[in-house]
């Protein structure tokens, strides 16, 4: 599995650019899925067909990443950009930023006098070692993605992008390890998550299913001075209660701690007061979806260092697995 | 010219009865049909003549931002609030057009001789601002604009040569070059233009339209901000008059289809049509609304470059205008079922 994260963490897929980490995830799902296809705004859906007897279940992952977008050259080549998704300046600082060609770019900040101001995002720019805009081999709209290598250091595995592909590689190793269900399930790899939601808002429209699982990264608070958050790395993968956007249903809630409990896997409960997933715009598809959310506890979140537990991830699998297997 | 009729017209949101008058007006003899929703978009549909048609929603919002009577004082002057983004900064001393009939107002200000020291430093609040229609008492000025009524900016159109100048350009612009593009020759694909209602206020004309359209794709045809007064810093200038149609590739609420995108630009580039990206990040159009209906709408959006929006005058430059109109045209001859596809 370490080897799928890899794969997924390191590939270019910024929001409403997803066309590389959906081919990634395509080449992964398409021997494991009865029927793989896309809905008008590139969300990938790998359906697994059930006896007809079950549910018709849609487990999402978001597959795009945040990033930033080129807003101006200006007359020295150097480039100023606009976020997409929640870039934090204090991550920016001394980062190093790849677009689809492959260019590189420096992310550097202007002078300010006093730096115990916090800085904001006008303040930055990216650098491609461009003199000005005629030698510059970007231009205005060009999006460009946060560098930096997958590591796994004992159960630890850090990289960029682990929200949530993360969530991906759980979903296709679900995938992998199922065998015969009586469900209809959909794995919807969603696009646009990070700005607007609007991949999984409109895949759920597309699907119509009669239960949602999201599965996605989540804040966690057991670092110094840390969030006020009781969910921990290591200590299993978290079944969601509620996020600034969803409350989650009471039986998609239950569903997974019973999954959790009977595959012998340690979880913990999450409420978080700011955030959200997929799950917030799936519970409002039609005439409402029960929905609710498995999440994989996440040091760093938006940074360019995600850092997750493997036996987290592994955790989740198994509740996913047990979950779906039976009659819902 | 159209845009005069369109500028002129008023269009608060929620009232754009007068702008739907001067489009249904200029569309009949062209179009296959029309009708109006429940939140009052106008709808025309014209039928392609291609094969492999496409359905393919044009939308350009009616409303205007403008300005509501909330109470009055007993002078007889109309308090007021805002209907849509209106910085207070331009309100002082302009003169509106209150209710369906026009009555003249002027948004009064105490005169220098009045002001205490640092009063002129201050923005004015629109709560501290009232609009004078000459009413002599409460009991008048209520009979006269009853709580509820509307107030525009009183503009009158001018040509100034290259460029033009009026009064709600964003959105009558993009009105103007949906209209040229509903008049032409017979289309490729089933075009359905919608004239929004109600997009100043957060796109609710758009959602419902794009619901009941079910289009394959769509593009929001705006009128931009135009942001190229000179300036301190080499920072983006949003927009810049005379320099083409801007496209937007990311605001504030949707991101471009890409195949969309590449079809727009692709076509720009090989017809030589002038054209800019919009400053990414800012801003948001009915594409906003729209790109979410039912299982997904792929998006664009093009607009005229406009001086001063949401001000009570803007300028912009005729061949901007005409450069969208063949844009857009062009584009719309060479989308195809594979422009959309994603996988």
């Amino acid at each position: 599995m370490k080897d799928t994260i890899q794969l997924l963490t390191e590939t270019y897929g910024p929001s409403g650019f997803e066309e590389r980490i959906r081919a990634t995830i395509r080449s992964q799902v398409e021997s494991l899925a009865d029927e793989v296809r896309t809905t008008p705004l590139g969300s990938l859906v790998a359906v697994r067909r059930g006896d007809g007897n079950g549910q018709r279940v849609m487990v999402a992952a978001h597959m795009d990443e945040i990033g930033v977008m080129v807003s101006h050259v200006d007359k020295k080549g150097f480039l100023r950009f606009a976020q997409m998704g929640g870039v934090f300046p204090i991550h920016c600082v001394g980062a190093r930023v790849v677009f689809a060609d492959g260019t590189l770019g420096v992310i550097g900040i202007e002078a300010q006098r006093d730096r115990a101001k916090p800085h904001r995002l006008e303040q930055l720019y990216v650098d491609v070692g461009a003199t000005g805009p005629e030698d510059c081999p970007v231009r205005v709209g060009d999006p460009a993605v946060f560098v930096r290598p997958f590591v796994a250091q004992g159960r630890r595995l850090i990289a960029k992008a682990m929200d949530d592909r993360i969530g991906c590689a759980i979903l296709i190793e679900t995938l992998r390890q199922l065998g015969k269900t009586p469900n209809e399930l959909h794995f919807v790899f969603t696009t646009q998550e990070e700005t607007t939601l609007s991949g999984a808002r409109t895949a759920a429209y597309d699907v119509a299913p009669d239960l949602a699982i999201a599965v996605d990264v989540t804040g966690t608070g057991d670092t110094p001075e840390g969030w006020p958050i009781s969910v921990e790395l290591g200590k299993g993968p978290a079944v969601k209660v509620q996020d600034a956007r969803m409350i989650a249903h009471p039986l998609v809630r239950d569903l997974l701690v019973r999954a959790a409990e009977a595959s012998g896997v340690p979880y913990q409960m999450e409420v978080i007061l700011g955030g959200t997933t997929d799950a917030s715009v799936i519970q409002l598809a039609h005439a409402g979806v029960p929905s609710g959310c498995l999440s994989i506890p996440c040091r760093y979140v938006h940074s360019p260092s995600e850092m997750v537990d493997e036996q987290d991830v592994e955790g989740a699998v198994k509740v996913l697995v047990e979950a779906l297997s039976k009659a819902i | 010219m159209i845009l005069r009729e369109l500028s002129e017209a008023t269009g608060p949101s929620g009232k754009e009865r007068e702008v739907r008058g001067v489009l249904r007006e200029a569309l009949q003899d062209h179009v296959d049909r029309t009708w109006v929703d429940t939140l009052g978009n106008l709808h025309a549909e014209r039928r392609g003549s291609g094969r492999g048609r496409l359905r393919i929603l044009l939308a350009a919002h009616m409303d205007e931002v403008s300005l509501m009577v909330t109470g009055h004082h007993e002078s007889g002057a109309l308090k007021v609030a805002k209907c849509g983004g209106i910085d207070d900064r331009v309100l002082p001393s302009t003169v509106v057009w209150v209710g369906s009939e026009r009555i003249p107002g002027v948004i009064g200000l105490k005169p220098v001789h009045l002001q205490e020291t640092g009063e002129r430093d201050r923005v004015t609040k629109i709560n501290n601002l009232a609009v004078d229609i000459g009413a002599k008492g409460k009991d008048e000025a209520k009979h006269l604009a009853p709580v509820g009524t509307y107030a525009v900016f009183a503009t009158r159109f001018r040509e100034l040569g290259a460029t033009v100048m009026g009064k709600a350009f964003d959105d009558r612009a993009g009105c103007a070059v949906l209209v040229e593009l509903m008049r032409g020759e017979q289309p490729r694909h089933d075009l359905v233009a919608v004239f929004t209602a109600q997009e100043e206020v957060g796109m609710r004309g758009a959602r419902v339209a794009a619901y009941a359209t079910r289009p394959d794709c769509a593009f929001a045809l705006e009128g931009t901000a135009a942001d190229d007064l000179p300036k301190k810093k080499d920072v983006s200038p949003t927009s810049e008059l005379g320099k083409g149609p801007a496209i937007t590739v990311m605001d504030r609420s949707f991101i471009a289809h890409r195949g969309v995108h590449d079809t727009l630009v692709g076509t720009a580039d090989e017809l030589g049509i002038p054209y800019q990206f919009k400053q990414p990040g800012i801003g948001g159009t009915d594409s906003g609304a729209i790109h979410l209906a039912r299982e997904g709408v792929p998006c664009s959006t093009v607009a005229v470059p406009c001086r001063y929006i949401h001000s009570p005058v803007s300028i912009l430059s005729l061949q901007d205008l005409e450069d969208t109109v063949r844009l857009m045209r062009e584009t719309l001859m060479r989308l195809t079922r594979r422009s959309l596809r994603r996988d």
